[in-house]
């Protein structure tokens, strides 16, 4: 334990996620070490973060005007929709260049264990988005592990009644890798996610 | 001997630091167990796929300071990815693991029968074998009685007069006669009554035959009876989906 103000630091850079007490004390040390402009540089940084960037009142990807960047898009197609669990995951399938349609961003995955239930996230918005008759097709992009698997699920079954064409990624093999090395899990999911070949 | 091996299933993971992961698992030989498995997030570990929640493995770890290292793991049976195509069942799933885990407090205290409990639940739901919330109310009644709170359903709890009686009271630990009936006991159908004692016994023929109203029901009673003997709520039960 230290004294008042380094253990302060401690304590809230230990609540930040992956990072363990050990971490939190180095950081904490490396900190009290550093430049003092480095440091200021790094508290206005977190001050800005906070007060210039928002989530986009259409999709929930973060945003530093009402809407974010791919929702002010004019040229993006407003038919379909790509659901996703987090802002991140907008961004690595922004670098596939794949995708023309917006997004929804859920803020993560149903996770009963957890406490987090379909009411603690975004879905709500998203079906309010759906009721609105443009939208054509729905791609569900949550994570290929099994809480994203089941918060898919959910989606489907919920999405089902409107008559919304409703897809999920494919979960195939990794590039570049033996079929024999594959798991179980994945090549399972390989399996149900074939595709005829024309 | 530093590397040990164990037949268990996954519990729950979290995350740690960048590509890491603490897996829970109840093992067949040591109980509850918590280790790392490192980088298993990463796209090109094999590993990690195998121990998402409910997967029924057979593993290798190596010991460490505080927490066991992973260090080998063969699937027995992916149940996980059985169960989240279905969500009713999946959520079922949940609930279950979290009430093993609940009910082996201790670390490294063989729960034998409480593992053997659970594998067997879960590759029911998997299999698809009965209606998810059957199964998952059989789970938890097994459970508890498996840690000591095993309900009556027939004689009377607190003086074991001969049954069937028409009252049901908690706190009181099941069907109670008119003596000792205490105030605010419930009166369940009495179908309602022989599906829960079928679903502890195990006698599916029974617990098949009966109507959703029933099930309702008796959901409603397993729930309260699980609440009631942990100190804490399920976080999971409240979210459970009915099929
Ligand atoms: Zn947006
Ligand atoms: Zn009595």
């Amino acid at each position: 334990m230290y004294d008042g103000a380094v253990q302060d630091l401690i304590d809230e850079l230990g609540r930040l996620p992956g990072v363990g007490p050990k971490s939190a004390q180095r950081i904490a040390f490396h900190i009290l070490s550093a430049d003092p402009a480095d440091v200021e540089a790094l508290a206005t940084a977190l001050r800005t973060v906070k007060e210039k960037v928002h989530f986009c009142a259409i999709c929930g990807n973060i945003a530093e005007s009402d809407t974010c960047r791919v929702c002010a898009d004019p040229r993006r197609d407003t038919a379909i929709i790509c659901v996703v669990e987090e802002p991140k995951d907008v961004i690595a399938i922004e670098k596939t260049r794949e995708f023309r349609g917006r997004y929804h961003v859920l803020g993560g995955s149903i996770n009963p264990i957890e406490g987090v239930g379909p009411d603690d996230l975004r879905i709500r918005e998203l079906m309010q988005r759906l009721s609105d008759s443009t939208i054509a097709e729905v791609i569900l992009a949550t994570d290929p592990n099994l809480e994203g698997e089941a918060t898919a699920t959910y989606l489907a079954r919920t999405i089902a009644p409107l008559g919304i064409a409703v897809s999920r990624l494919a979960s195939g093999l990794p590039v570049g890798g033996d079929l024999e090395y594959a798991d179980e899990v994945t090549l399972g999911r390989a399996f149900q996610g074939r595709r005829r070949l024309d | 001997m530093a590397v040990y091996r164990d037949e268990g299933v996954v519990l729950r993971t979290q995350k740690l630091g960048e590509a890491d992961r603490i897996i829970t698992l109840l093992t067949r030989g040591r109980g509850r167990i918590r280790a790392v498995a490192r980088g298993v997030r990463k796209t090109t570990s094999r590993i990690g796929a195998r121990l998402e929640p409910f997967s029924h493995v057979d593993i290798q770890l190596y010991k460490g300071r505080s927490l066991d290292n992973v260090t080998q793991v063969e699937t027995i049976e992916a149940l996980g990815g059985q169960m989240s195509d279905d969500y009713p069942r999946w959520t079922a799933g949940n609930v279950m693991v979290e009430t093993a885990e609940r009910l082996t407090p201790e670390e490294r205290e063989p729960a034998v029968q409480q593992y053997a409990l659970l594998v067997s639940g879960l590759r029911s739901l998997a299999h698809r074998e009965h209606e998810p919330t059957l199964i998952l109310d059989a789970f938890l009644l097994r459970s508890l009685a498996i840690a000591g709170w095993s309900p009556s359903f027939g004689d009377c709890a607190r003086c074991g007069a001969d049954g069937p009686h028409r009252a049901f009271h908690i706190g009181a630990g099941g069907m109670v006669c008119p003596e000792c009936r205490p105030p605010g006991s419930a009166t369940p159908s009495p179908m309602t009554v022989a599906l829960l004692g079928a679903l502890l016994s195990g006698d599916w023929n029974t617990a098949e035959e009966t109507e959703a109203r029933e099930r309702r029901e008796a959901s409603g009673l397993v729930a309260a009876f699980v609440q009631w003997h942990l100190e804490r709520d399920l976080r999971s039960l409240p979210l459970v989906q009915r099929a």
